[in-house]
C-alpha cells in the first residue's frame, strides 16, 4: 500500500494532518494578535527608547559634526608633530562657521570635557580670529595662546573624531583614554562612581539579608498560626505594601529626625544625652532601615507563599523518627523553604539595587545610591548620555540577576498578595 | 500557638524568643504608619510630640493641617489630587484594556515564543524605576508629550500592565476551557462568550490587576519627575517636593488620608482574593 492512501482525511477531502496544522497555525495567529496590541505599544513606547538610551551613550558625533573639515584634514596627519597647515586652515574655517551659528559655546565645553584648557583658549581665539588675514593660519592661530601651539591639544581634538565612543561608560567606572589611548583609571581620590557602585551592591545586600532574617520567622509564624490570626497579622505585611512609598518615607523622617520619635524614646529611656542626639537621618542608618521596611513585604510574601505548601505532617514525621525541633526544622524545613528564600531575596535584591526616592530623601550624600547619580545627571548635569550609560550598566546588572531568578522561579511563578 | 504540656525548658524559651522576634518585626512594619496618624492633628507647627500632646490635652490637637490641605491659599493638593485621580482612572483602563487582552493571549497554548513575549510583557516591572523614567522621558520627548497628561497616563499604562497581565494570568492558569468550548458548541460567537463567560470568571483577577493598576500610577513619583511640568503636578510630587524642601504637618495630613486610601484598596484586594480562590475551586 502507497503511503499516499495511508493518510485520514477529512470530509472535505484535505489530509487530516494538512488540515489539523491549518487549524494549528490559525490559533497561533490568534492567540499573537490578542498579544500584539500591548506587545506593540510597549516596543514603541518603552524598548525602543531603551534601545534609544544605548545610542545615546555611545553617540559622540556632536563634535564630529561640528568639525567636519577639520577631522577630514586630520586624517591624513599622524599626530606625531603639530598639524600641517591644511588642518590650521580647515579648523579656521570650522571654527568661523560655529561662531557665526553661535555654537562655539558647545564646542568649547564638549573639547574641555576631553581636555581641560580648552574653553580660555577658544574664547581667546574667537576674539582674535575677527582680524585674521587670509592665509598662513597655523601662524596665526598658534600666536593666540601658547596651548595652541602645544600639539597635545590637537591630538586632543582629534580623538574627538569618531563618531561613537565608550568614554561614558568608561566614566561610569572612573577610568578614561589617556592620550596614548590606554584605559586608565583617575586618581584614587576622585573615584567617585566605584565608590558608588560600591555602596549600592553593599547597600542591596545587606538590605535584602536584613529582609530575609526578619520576614523568615513572621513568615513562618503566618503559614503555621490558625487562619483567624494569621489572616489578621497579614494584613500588618499588607497594609505597609499598599500604602504609598512616599508615606513610608515620610514615617521614617519623623521618627529618625534629630527631634524624632526614636531620638525621644532614647533619651526617655536614657540611651542617649539630650544634647549629644545621634543623627539617624541624612546618612546610611536611614536608608538601611527605611528601605528594609519598605522592602520586607516582598520578602514575606514569597516565603510565606512556599512555606504554606509545607505540610506540618513533615515536622511531625521528623520529630517520631526522633530529630530534636532544631534538627527537624535544618533537615526537612529549612531545605523546603530555599525556593521561597531564592525568590524573596532575588525580588528585594532587585528592587533594592535600582532604589531611588527612599535613598534621595532619607540618604543624605552618603546615603544615596547609583540611581541618585543618575537622576542627578538627568536633571542637574544635562549629561544624559552619561545618565544613560550608568542606567545601561544598572540594567545589565538587573537583567543578569532577573535572569537567574527566571532560571530558578520562573517568572509565571510571580505572586502578588 | 500553644505549646504542648511536655515541651522541654530550653524549647519553651525558644518559643517565647521566637514570638517575641515575630511581635518585634511587626511591630517594626507597622508602627510607623502609625505615627502619622496623631502627629497629623497636632495643634502646632512641630513634626514631634508636643508636652500637651503626651498628656492628651484636647488643645494640643486641632484639624489644622487638614483645614490648611483643602483650603489654604495657594496649595497645591487640589489640583494635584485631582490630577492624580484623572491619571490613575486613564492608566488603569488602559492598564487593564492591553493587559487583559494580552493574558488572553498569552494564556492560550498556542502561542509562539511565551516565554520571551511574556518577559518582554513583565519587563517595566523589573527594569529599575530611574532607568524605565529616563527611556519614557526620551520616548515622550521625542513624542511632544512631556508635561502632558497624556504623557504621563501612557507613561503609566506601561507601568501598570504587568500587574495585570501577572494577576490575569494567574487566574486564567486554572480557567476550565470546556466551557469556553460549551458556548462555541451552543452557537456563541468568540466575543459573546467572552463577555458572557470569560469575563465574569476573570473578574476578581481583572479588578485586582487593576487596582495594582491603580495604586501603581497613584503612588509613581520617579517617572512622573521627568515627565510632569507645573500644570500635571500630582499627590506624590507635591510630597516628594515638600518632603525635600520642608517637612510640614500638611504632608502628614494628605499621608493619613492616603493612608485611609490604601487601607480601602487594600480591603477590597483581599475580598476579591477570596471571593477568586472561592470561584476557583481553591479552599484552604
Amino acid at each position: 500500500m502507497s503511503s499516499e492512501t495511508g493518510k485520514i482525511l477529512t470530509t472535505d477531502g484535505i489530509p487530516l494532518e494538512v488540515s489539523l496544522k491549518k487549524a494549528e497555525r490559525k490559533n497561533k495567529i490568534k492567540a499573537f494578535l490578542l498579544v500584539a496590541p500591548l506587545l506593540l505599544f510597549l516596543l514603541i513606547t518603552y524598548i525602543f527608547p531603551i534601545g534609544d538610551m544605548l545610542m545615546r551613550s555611545v553617540d559622540d558625533k556632536m563634535v564630529t559634526e561640528m568639525l567636519p573639515k577639520t577631522f577630514k584634514s586630520m586624517e591624513k596627519w599622524d599626530g606625531n608633530e603639530m598639524p600641517p597647515e591644511e588642518v590650521f586652515e580647515a579648523f579656521y574655517l570650522d571654527f568661523q562657521k560655529l561662531v557665526e551659528e553661535k555654537r562655539d559655546g558647545k564646542l568649547s565645553t564638549q573639547l574641555n570635557y576631553t581636555k581641560n584648557g580648552f574653553k580660555s583658549i577658544l574664547k581667546k581665539l574667537r576674539r582674535k580670529a575677527k582680524n585674521f588675514e587670509e592665509g598662513n593660519y597655523k601662524e596665526q592661530i598658534m600666536a593666540v595662546h601658547k596651548r595652541w601651539a602645544d600639539v597635545e591639544y590637537w591630538r586632543a581634538i582629534k580623538r574627538r573624531a569618531p563618531a561613537f565612543t565608550s568614554a561614558k561608560y568608561l566614566k561610569g567606572m572612573d577610568m578614561y583614554k589617556n592620550e596614548e589611548g590606554e584605559i586608565v583609571s583617575v586618581e584614587e581620590d576622585r573615584r567617585i562612581h566605584r565608590v558608588l557602585w560600591l555602596r549600592t551592591l553593599e547597600i542591596a545586600f545587606f538590605v535584602t539579608l536584613l529582609c530575609f532574617l526578619m520576614a523568615y520567622p513572621i513568615a513562618h509564624l503566618l503559614a503555621t498560626l490558625p487562619m483567624k490570626y494569621s489572616n489578621l497579622l497579614m494584613i500588618c505585611v499588607l497594609l505597609p505594601f499598599w500604602t504609598s512609598l512616599l508615606v513610608r518615607t515620610a514615617s521614617w523622617m519623623i521618627l529618625l529626625q534629630q527631634q524624632g520619635v526614636v531620638n525621644d524614646f532614647f533619651v526617655m529611656i536614657g540611651l542617649v544625652a539630650d544634647d549629644n542626639r545621634p543623627e539617624m537621618m541624612y546618612n546610611k542608618t536611614g536608608t538601611y532601615v527605611a528601605m528594609t521596611q519598605i522592602l520586607l513585604p516582598f520578602m514575606v510574601l514569597p516565603l510565606y507563599s512556599v512555606m504554606k505548601t509545607i505540610s506540618p505532617s513533615l515536622m511531625r514525621a521528623g520529630k517520631s523518627l526522633g530529630g530534636t525541633p532544631f534538627i527537624t526544622f535544618w533537615k526537612v524545613y529549612f531545605p523546603l523553604t530555599i525556593p521561597g528564600i531564592g525568590a524573596g531575596c532575588l525580588l528585594v535584591f532587585i528592587l533594592a539595587i535600582g532604589y531611588y526616592i527612599t535613598p534621595a530623601l532619607v540618604g543624605g550624600a552618603s546615603g544615596t545610591l547609583i540611581s541618585n547619580q543618575i537622576a542627578f545627571h538627568m536633571k542637574s548635569t544635562l549629561d544624559w548620555s552619561f545618565a544613560s550609560a550608568m542606567g545601561l550598566m544598572l540594567l545589565a546588572g538587573v537583567l543578569a540577576i532577573y535572569w537567574v531568578y527566571n532560571k530558578l522561579v520562573g517568572i509565571d511563578n510571580i505572586k502578588l498578595g | 500557638m500553644a505549646l504542648p504540656k511536655y515541651t522541654e525548658p530550653h524549647y519553651r524559651i525558644w518559643h517565647y524568643v521566637y514570638i517575641f522576634i515575630c511581635t518585634c518585626v511587626f511591630f517594626f512594619l507597622i508602627a510607623p504608619l502609625f505615627v502619622i496618624f496623631p502627629l497629623s492633628f497636632n495643634a502646632e507647627e512641630f513634626l514631634s510630640f508636643s508636652e500637651g500632646m503626651k498628656n492628651l490635652d484636647p488643645d494640643a490637637f486641632s484639624l489644622r493641617w487638614y483645614k490648611d490641605m483643602i483650603y489654604g491659599t495657594k496649595n497645591p493638593w487640589g489640583l494635584a489630587a485631582k490630577n492624580s485621580f484623572i491619571i490613575a482612572i486613564f492608566a488603569t483602563l488602559g492598564s487593564v484594556l492591553l493587559g487583559t487582552v494580552a493574558a488572553l493571549g498569552l494564556s492560550s497554548r498556542h502561542m509562539p515564543y511565551k516565554g520571551l513575549i511574556m518577559a518582554t510583557l513583565i519587563s517595566p516591572m523589573i527594569v529599575p524605576l530611574i532607568i524605565s523614567g529616563v527611556a519614557i522621558f526620551f520616548f515622550m520627548a521625542k513624542a511632544g508629550l512631556a508635561a502632558t497628561h497624556t504623557g504621563i497616563v501612557l507613561a503609566h499604562i506601561i507601568l501598570g500592565t504587568p500587574f495585570v497581565v501577572i494577576t490575569v494570568t494567574a487566574t486564567l492558569s486554572g480557567f476550565d476551557h470546556s466551557v469556553t468550548r460549551a458556548a462555541s458548541s451552543l452557537g456563541s460567537d468568540p466575543v459573546n462568550t467572552f463577555m458572557k463567560i470569560t469575563l465574569p470568571l476573570i473578574l476578581p483577577g481583572v479588578i485586582s490587576g487593576g487596582l495594582f493598576a491603580f495604586v501603581t500610577s497613584f503612588d509613581e513619583v520617579v517617572v512622573v519627575l521627568f515627565l510632569a511640568g507645573l500644570e500635571n503636578t500630582t499627590i506624590p510630587i507635591q510630597m516628594w517636593t515638600g518632603l525635600r524642601e520642608q517637612l510640614s504637618p500638611t504632608i502628614l495630613a494628605v499621608a493619613t488620608c492616603l493612608i485611609i486610601l490604601s487601607t480601602l484598596i487594600l480591603v477590597t484586594a483581599e475580598l476579591l482574593r477570596r471571593r477568586s480562590e472561592r470561584l476557583r475551586g481553591i479552599n484552604r
